[in-house]
């Protein structure tokens, strides 16, 4: 949602609002165990503020115990307060607020009076096992449908993202970490009704929590790597300033062209790696001859030329990179045999080799470096074409430009997105390097 | 060795005893017995097997803690004894080692002992009392306020055993050895507590129904623990090959960096530094030449410990600079910062990375004497630039490493 919200998405808003509202009323017909419902919207609210500020992720075992707990419309307002006291970071903040809390209690409502209509309260009181785990994934399911559902509607209604795209692979997606959360909430509520009461269901709280903590760390662990990874590349840029930007766009061109030829998705995300990290082996080689202007001697150029062995020395011990690693030994062979480090030809050089050389090309051309000014996409891809089947394999060409074709070409996005201050310390500190040899 | 041998010599006697015992006795409730030794057999199947990993089989550790702490089954006391627990708990997690040996890998005996002399303390607190009827007035939450007391105290003493074990094996000392476990304890060990004394209440009122029902949620930790583990493992590798860089672009000796750093961890660990501080240290240490690919004409030979100490903060900045952009804990950075710092100013870690840096450049081609004469010169530069502390522990690894060269300092 933008900041101005349109109008339709406000109606939306509204109306779900006003569903939440109708389900909630029959609250005064019902006996409802207050006591319970405060202590589960409690806890919720407390797991809420602990998993969402600390792991960013979602923790449903209190809400689904308590649609097996309570009748329906006294689950529902389980996560209300957890949604009225939350934290909204962005504008504007009420209807955010109001969808937050209205859509989970909807979902909750329905998970109940699926699992009520099933009999399944009964089951839980009397641990009717094995009966009770049908009521309880029906309700879990009910519980997915509706929140996905809504999920979908708002993406429609408020981003004008096409029906069929807002729900694909919504449902399939949440389906198996709900379920799991769905069996955690079912032991919960068994034990809250056992004799050994709350103190045991709180137990089971402990090991979800800790679930919780470990993914996130994964994730944190995971977003530092691919930072890592990208500091390989910008050591690069620190010596070869006019080669900025290059590897990433490289990487991108690779997916181009890995994802024309229908490879899957693991080859292709290593077919970025290899991209981006192809020419980390310029690191080993003097900066003074990266950065010279004007031709190079033969013995200048021979030096250069290593930049690949050295590349594939560096990543030699980084086991997911796979074949991106025969990539960055081998984007410099031509198709003819007349390339470097070792003039392979034909199918001896590796299939990733010959997509990571197109690409490579491809962006040395369409950007400006020392010695040239960037041509257009249109004479670079007369030129790649010129040289299919000598220098480089028509197969990927082709791919390219179909590719090109149909997405076309954005080269803005650089590595220069990163946070900038470093990079600009760094290169100053470069110069004043320099200037003190 | 003699900690070892007293722990395997105890959970040979237990087992055996415990054996004799069942065997005497014969089996109370077979079904419950089958059930949480196939619970326990799956889960030693899904064991992984890795260097970081502290509790190597969550869901076996789980089970056999619930099968000794288990009371009554769906509302109807059970029999089983103590001898029993540890008897079923052996076979399982035996049986559940088979296709581990199978493929090759060699088994120690060090978890196998734990696992029995831990379930065996668990349910010999528990079960006499429990088959004897003292439990009968402490129905109600209070039953389940004494199983978690009872697991806190269990897994306490799994902590000190743990400690000790590795403590004989390695030879680190035992302080920080106990403390990285109870800090694990925190961690995933308290979601295996939690899950052994749920497994136990839930069979207890609900049936055996209720083991493979709880078992999925702990099958998702174990497994985020094993995606975890497995990221750890490349994003280690990242930074190894990132510290290669200075290697390959020929600022440093080959090895230089990779050196460094086992002698750092070996240095930080010998001074007591916590398990998350060794891995700042390590990753500090690793990429502590960084900075030189900066520079447009490299120092000769990568020695920085010879440099005037301008050109050496100069180094240390810029190599900061570059480790701020990998994504790595700031802590890390700020090592690599200070590390040409006058010691008195510095944290511990770069205290550490500067010392065994520099003893590093002055050892490596000085020959046989090496060792000796640039030990002598850290002692006597003591005075500003390397912590004495830190120059002693490192004449203390290196004199353990001497004496004993098998062993990975």
């Amino acid at each position: 949602m933008e900041a101005a919200v349109p109008a339709r998405a406000q109606g939306y808003v509204a109306c779900v609002a006003l569903l939440a509202v109708l389900c909630v009323l029959p609250l005064h017909a019902t006996r409802t165990p207050w006591w319970a419902l405060a202590l589960l919207a409690a806890l919720y609210a407390a797991c809420e503020h602990a998993v969402r500020r600390r792991f960013g992720g979602t923790f449903y075992p209190v809400l689904l115990a308590g649609a097996f707990l309570l009748p329906p419309a006294a689950a529902a307002l389980v996560p209300l307060p957890a949604a009225l006291l939350a934290h909204v970071e962005h504008r504007p903040v009420l209807p955010r607020r109001v969808w937050r809390a209205a859509q989970p209690v909807l979902a909750v409502w329905a998970a109940a009076q699926v699992h009520w209509a099933l009999g399944g309260r009964d089951a839980v009181v009397a641990h009717a096992f094995p009966y009770a785990l049908v009521p309880a994934g029906a309700a879990v399911l009910a519980f997915c449908v509706v929140l996905t559902a809504l999920d979908g509607g708002v993406l429609v209604a408020a981003e004008r993202v096409p029906a069929r795209r807002a729900w694909r692979g919504l449902l399939s997606r949440s389906l198996a970490p709900v379920a799991v959360h769905g069996l955690a909430g079912l032991m919960m509520a068994v034990l809250w009704r056992s004799r050994y009461g709350p103190v045991s269901a709180l137990l089971v709280l402990l090991p979800m929590c800790v679930s919780c903590w470990v993914f996130a760390q994964y994730h944190r662990e995971r977003a530092a790597h691919q930072a890592t990874i990208r500091a390989l590349v910008q050591a690069v840029d620190i010596k070869d300033g006019y080669t900025r930007g290059h590897s990433e766009r490289v990487g991108r061109a690779s997916v181009l062209i890995a994802r024309e030829l229908g490879l899957d998705d693991e080859r292709v995300e290593v077919l970025r790696f290899a991209g981006i990290l192809h020419d980390v082996g310029k690191l080993g080689v003097p900066t003074r001859l990266l950065r010279k202007d004007g031709p190079l001697t033969p013995e200048e150029r021979r030096i250069i030329e290593l930049h690949p062995e050295y590349g594939h020395e560096m990543v030699r011990g980084i086991s997911f990179l796979g074949e991106a690693r025969a990539a960055i030994l081998h984007h410099h062979e031509r198709l003819d045999g007349s390339g470097y480090p070792y003039g392979l030809a034909g199918g001896q050089i590796p299939e990733c080799a010959r997509v990571v050389a197109v690409a490579d090309a491809f962006d040395a051309m369409t950007s400006t470096r020392s010695y040239s000014r960037a041509r257009p996409v249109e004479a670079a891809v007369r030129e790649l074409e010129r040289c299919a089947g000598t220098h480089f394999d028509p197969r990927m060409v082709t791919a390219l430009v179909r590719a090109l074709r149909r997405h076309g070409w954005h080269p803005a996005v650089t590595a220069d997105d990163a946070p900038h201050t470093v990079p600009a310390q760094q290169r100053a500190a470069g110069r004043r390097s320099g200037a003190h040899r | 060795m003699t900690a070892l041998r007293l722990i395997h010599a105890c959970a040979a006697l237990t087992a055996a005893v415990c054996l004799a015992l069942t065997l005497w006795t014969g089996i109370d409730d077979p079904g419950v017995a089958l059930a949480f030794g196939v619970l326990i057999a799956v889960g030693e199947l899904t064991r992984w097997s890795g260097t970081g990993a502290r509790r190597t089989a969550p869901l076996g550790t789980a089970g056999s803690l619930s099968y000794a702490l288990l009371g009554p089954d769906a509302g109807h006391p059970t029999g089983h004894g103590a001898a029993q627990v540890v008897t079923v708990v052996l076979a399982a997690s035996l049986l559940g080692g088979v296709p581990h040996i199978w493929c090759g890998r060699t088994p120690t005996l060090d978890h196998l002992a734990r696992r029995v002399l831990t379930a065996g303390f668990a349910a010999v607190c528990f079960q006499p009392l429990f088959n004897r009827g003292a439990f009968r007035s402490w129905d109600g939450p209070a039953y389940a306020l004494l199983l978690v007391a009872l697991l806190v105290l269990t897994a306490l003493c799994d902590a000190v055993l743990a400690a000790a074990l590795a403590h004989s094996r390695t030879r680190w000392r035992f302080g920080p050895l106990l403390r990285d476990e109870l800090r694990g304890l925190l961690g995933i060990g308290s979601a295996v507590c939690a899950t052994g004394a749920v497994m136990a209440l839930a069979v207890a009122v609900a049936g055996l129904w209720a083991l493979p029902v709880f078992c999925l949620p702990l099958l998702l930790t174990q497994l985020s623990v094993r995606r975890y583990a497995a990221v750890r493992a490349t994003y280690r590798q990242t930074i190894a090959s990132l510290a290669r860089a200075t290697e390959v672009a020929g600022c440093t000796p080959t090895g230089h960096a990779r050196r460094v750093a086992t002698l750092s961890r070996a240095v930080g660990r010998d001074l007591g530094l916590s398990r998350p501080e060794l891995t700042v240290l390590e990753y500090a240490a690793l990429m502590h030449d960084i900075g030189q690919l900066s520079l447009v004409d490299p120092v000769p030979a990568g020695a920085t410990a010879t440099l005037p100490r301008e050109a050496q903060r100069r180094i240390a900045l810029l190599g900061g600079a570059v480790v701020r952009q990998t994504g790595v804990d700031a802590a890390v950075a700020t090592v690599v910062e200070r590390q040409a710092d006058p010691y008195a100013e510095q944290p511990l870690a770069a205290r550490i990375v500067r010392a065994v840096n520099a003893y590093e450049e002055k050892a490596r081609d000085a020959g046989p004497e090496g060792p000796l004469m640039a030990l002598e010169e850290l002692r006597l530069a003591t005075a500003g630039d390397y912590a004495p502390e830190v120059v002693e522990s490192l004449a203390r690894v290196l004199s353990q490493a001497l004496s004993d060269p098998a062993r990975d300092g």
